[in-house]
């Protein structure tokens, strides 16, 4: 898996735990659902940065009262051919306000970088072998748009 | 009609690159076919039964001379020769080799034409009334907001990778010639009591092998709110749509399942808030585009009165023309449904010379029809006769508009994949066989479609008469519906009996007409008796073994 963000590969920060093993003391931690569903209480209440990690069917509406304490929602994309993620990161931008990173996981190519970006996207989990060039190239192929 | 805007010319460029790109990493093997299936399909690429297909959108049926000239072109230069129009406002090329699709897109963004969104799950070619901005009963001209809509829905990123594929369409006018109610989307213009222009909206239509008739969502959605409340429709279709079941993916089921007042009610609450990130359609983007579809300069002419003594230019102006907003001129419809002939298709030679005689006769523009005709918007009263006999000459004069042998099908299993059944041969035989054009107006107006599988592309649905094609065991059958109709008054047809082989079918379609003419009343319609004396009548005569005993 390669990180980027901002067009560039980054080192990721972010430790995904899920609510089965023990969360570790600080660091960059991201939940699932699951935990933040069962233990909402005990969830608020940790320190340090705290990410989600959501199902794409999942409804973002019912994070909204919980999503300032979020600072990266992650999105997936079990195949690239399933769009809902993409509505999931317009609901939590123009809906819910979110001002997080929106990281892409799962079926991340680069024929779909465009549409992520444009959709809220701000950090993506892309194949081993995607580049910051193939990633700027990916992105500026349309050197306009018709939607705002 | 509609002229680009740099943005356009320079989106169409930018996009025919990128799609160079993309076919120059499949060709490579930097793609497999599995990826880069959906890229194809976004620009309008098929992979049919022997070869690729290419369908390009002609946005709500408007088309230039200069632009047909260019489809002429690719016809002769890249395929075989011609090329196909669709039920949905769209032109397929259907021999085109993979490495030349850049270049054919290349050519078609010279003539401000696109493939972009032809196939796929998302939000395909707006379609509209193939009369509008012409038709004498519109309210206002529906390709300013269907060019909206274009715009709004072109690479729109976040209705790309939908639960299936999404078909807008617009109509004018209430007379529905789009068939509005048989769309994912359906608007229709009207006016409220203050004279502002706005919509009804309809949601959930669709053909295919559940057809359902759209059901009414807003009375009244005023014009700034087209777009927040479209991306407020998709975007809980996007989220909720099922996508476990490829044939239960369309709106159409989710309204069902949802229910209507549900699902009304969960895009009115995403409204609240698209209405703000999405925003109101400006007025100077309507006024702009609006002057982009300016009306041509009409000639101001003296009321004309036709002398018609040819009784063929009679029949052929009865059938074939349509009343115009316009004093001293009408709409004319050329047919692609000549006797025995091919629904649909037209030459490359009969191309150059339809945009010819567009260029003479109708202002250099046109409409492609749902009903897979053209037709010429601008025509000049004193002019018919001439047009008439050019028409002629090229054999796209066919007096049968509405009739019996302005057959709608698919292209079905002589080039489909999904196909079951070859419509095509079954729509040429129907038409054989009512060769004779007094017949056909004596029959008067009554529409057969005809499907080559489920997927209904043909309309079967809404057919008086439809007709569609199963596979039994390798042999070809075909089921008859009668019954269905587009507009206010839409119906999904009622399938009357067994299905009969591909060797019974026509007579029984002739059957069917029989019937009718024994029973109509004076100037009854098809529709009209049927109506009046139910489906009875044509189940006695279709299948009279069921029947002996209450003879």
């Amino acid at each position: 898996m390669t990180l980027l963000e901002n067009g560039e590969i980054i080192a990721d920060d972010w430790v995904f735990v899920a609510s089965t093993e023990r969360l570790p003391n600080g660091g960059h931690v991201v939940i699932d659902v699951e935990r933040w569903q069962f233990n909402r209480a005990n969830v608020l209440a940790l320190n340090g940065p705290l990410g989600i990690q959501i199902n794409n069917d999942f409804d973002v509406g019912l994070l909204a009262d919980d999503l300032h304490r979020f600072d990266l929602v992650a999105l997936n994309f079990p195949a690239y051919t399933d769009g809902r993620a993409y509505s999931q990161a317009r609901q939590l931008r123009s809906r819910y306000g979110f001002k997080g990173k929106i990281r892409a996981r799962g079926d991340v190519l680069r024929d779909q970088l465009p549409l992520m970006v444009r959709s809220g996207f701000d950090s993506f989990e892309a194949s081993k072998n995607m580049t910051p060039s193939v990633f700027k190239q990916a992105t500026t192929d349309m050197s306009g748009t018709y939607q705002v | 009609m509609y002229h680009y805007n740099d943005f356009d010319h320079q989106f169409v460029r930018d996009r025919a690159q990128q799609f160079k790109k993309q076919v120059d990493r499949r060709l490579s093997g930097d793609l497999t076919e599995d990826q880069f299936k959906p890229l194809r399909l976004m620009n309008g690429v098929y992979l049919q039964l022997h070869a690729y297909m290419l369908r390009v959108n002609i946005p709500y049926g408007a088309l230039s001379s200069t632009q047909l000239r260019k489809l002429a072109h690719i016809a002769r230069t890249y395929d075989r020769g011609y090329g196909h129009f669709t039920t949905r406002q769209n032109i397929q090329f259907n021999w085109p080799n993979l490495k030349d699709i850049p270049a054919i897109i290349n050519e078609l963004a010279d003539v401000e034409m696109h493939a972009i969104q032809s196939s796929g799950n998302c939000i395909r070619n707006v379609t509209a009334d193939h009369f509008s901005g012409v038709a004498a009963d519109e309210v206002a001209d529906p390709r300013v907001y269907a060019e909206i809509v274009r715009r709004w829905s072109t690479l729109h990123p976040e209705f790309t990778y939908l639960p299936r594929k999404f078909k807008i369409a617009l109509s004018g006018s209430s007379v529905d010639r789009a068939a509005v109610y048989f769309h994912d989307i359906g608007l229709i213009l009207q006016k409220n009591d203050k004279d502002e222009i706005g919509f009804k909206v309809l949601v959930g239509g669709g053909q295919g092998r559940t057809p359902m008739k759209a059901r009414l969502v807003k009375d009244f959605l005023a014009a700034p709110d087209l777009l927040s409340y479209l991306e407020a429709v998709l975007r809980v279709y996007n989220l909720i749509g099922r996508r476990d079941n490829k044939y239960k993916a369309r709106i159409k089921i989710l309204v069902h399942e949802t229910g209507l007042d549900d699902l009304k009610s969960l895009i009115d609450q995403e409204w609240q808030y698209t209405k703000i990130s999405v925003g109101d359609v400006s007025g100077e983007d309507i006024a702009d585009i609006q002057s982009r579809f300016k009306l041509p300069d009409y000639e101001i002419v003296e009321s004309h009165q036709l002398q018609v003594t040819d009784p063929d230019f009679a029949r052929w102006l009865k059938s074939n023309t349509h009343d115009h907003k316009q004093d001293g001129y009408v709409i004319a419809t050329l047919s692609l449904k000549p006797t025995g002939g091919i629904p649909g298709d037209l030459s490359a030679d009969q191309m150059d010379k339809v945009a010819d005689l567009a260029d003479q006769f109708s202002l250099s523009e046109m409409a492609v029809s749902h009903e897979q005709n053209i037709v010429f918007p601008h025509v000049k009263k004193s002019a018919l006769f001439e047009l008439w006999t050019a028409l002629t000459a090229i054999d796209l004069a066919t007096a049968n508009i509405g009739r019996v042998g302005d057959i709608i099908a698919c292209p079905g299993m002589d080039y489909c994949a999904l196909a079951t059944t070859r419509s095509i041969p079954v729509a040429r035989r129907i038409s054989e066989s009512f060769a004779d054009l007094d017949q056909q107006h004596d029959i008067g107006q009554i529409r057969v479609k005809i499907s080559g599988c489920i997927n209904a592309c043909g309309h079967h649905h809404v057919g008086d008469i439809g007709l569609l094609g199963v596979d039994r065991r390798g042999e070809e059958y075909y089921q008859i519906s009668l019954g269905g109709r587009i507009g206010e008054n839409s119906a999904i047809g009622t399938i009357v009996g067994p299905a009969f082989s591909t060797d019974e079918i026509v007579d029984a379609v002739e059957a069917i007409i029989e019937t009718y003419i024994d029973l109509r009343l004076d100037e009854e319609i098809f529709a009209v008796t049927l109506d009046r004396i139910g489906y009875t009548p044509f189940k006695i005569r279709l299948y009279p073994e069921n029947f002996h005993d209450a003879a």
